[in-house]
């Protein structure tokens, strides 16, 4: 196994923590920042993936998941700031 | 030898990410554990995808990785901030051992900040 296969596989470990707050919750923005972790491990494991494949274009996958995390964040902030108010 | 780089900073990378993950398992409250994700988690990605700049050194590859790390730069402070707002205008309580919220009290039933309003009274009919 070389360096880069047993960071891929130490990256994956992180998962099962923030899978952890996202089930456990207890509140939705908990579940959300659990959501937030998971994706920001997603983009670093593409970026990794594109170090040890040798294809660049897993980069591209990379920035597109920051992307969609970024406005799924907002997204659910603004659902549950909407919520808090009385949902008007 | 620059491959040695490359090896210290995915390793730098992935030990911040795994410090966020511990962070929002174990941290006591919402609070906490976004302080633990968006700082430690931007700096993990952002690491890893230096090294990816560092390994390849042709310009299309720096150019993808540093815009992405300059948009995970911009991004994850206004997502967290977005968040944390929600979260506390949601009602969601910080830890026991909080001895100081300086928000308790000025944020009224319409999600105004009152100290915004009082400069402004206008502005707000």
């Amino acid at each position: 196994m070389s360096f880069l296969e047993a960071m891929l596989l130490a990256l994956m470990l992180t998962l099962p923590f923030a899978i952890y707050r996202l089930v456990r919750g207890p509140s939705l923005p908990d579940r959300v920042v659990g959501l937030d972790l998971i994706t920001s491990v997603a983009v670093a494991l593409a970026a990794l993936y594109a170090l040890l494949s040798g294809q660049t274009a897993f980069l591209d996958v990379a920035i597109a998941l920051a992307l969609f995390a970024f406005l799924a964040t907002l997204g659910l902030a603004r659902y549950i700031e909407h919520r808090a108010h009385g949902g008007d | 030898m620059l491959l040695w780089l490359v090896y210290i900073l995915v390793l730098g990378g992935v030990f911040f990410l795994f410090i966020a993950a511990i962070g929002v398992a174990r941290m006591p409250d919402l609070y906490n554990r976004m302080h633990a994700t968006s700082k430690a988690g931007t700096l993990g990605v952002g690491l890893i995808l230096l090294a990816v700049a560092v390994f390849y050194q042709e310009l299309s590859v720096a150019a993808r990785a540093l815009s992405a790390l300059a948009f995970i730069i911009l991004t994850a402070p206004v997502a967290a901030h977005a968040l944390g707002r929600a979260a506390y205008l949601a009602g969601v309580k910080p830890c026991e051992e909080t001895y100081m919220d300086e928000l308790a009290g000025h944020y009224r039933a319409n999600h105004r900040l009152e100290s915004v309003e009082k400069k402004s009274p206008e502005s707000h009919p």
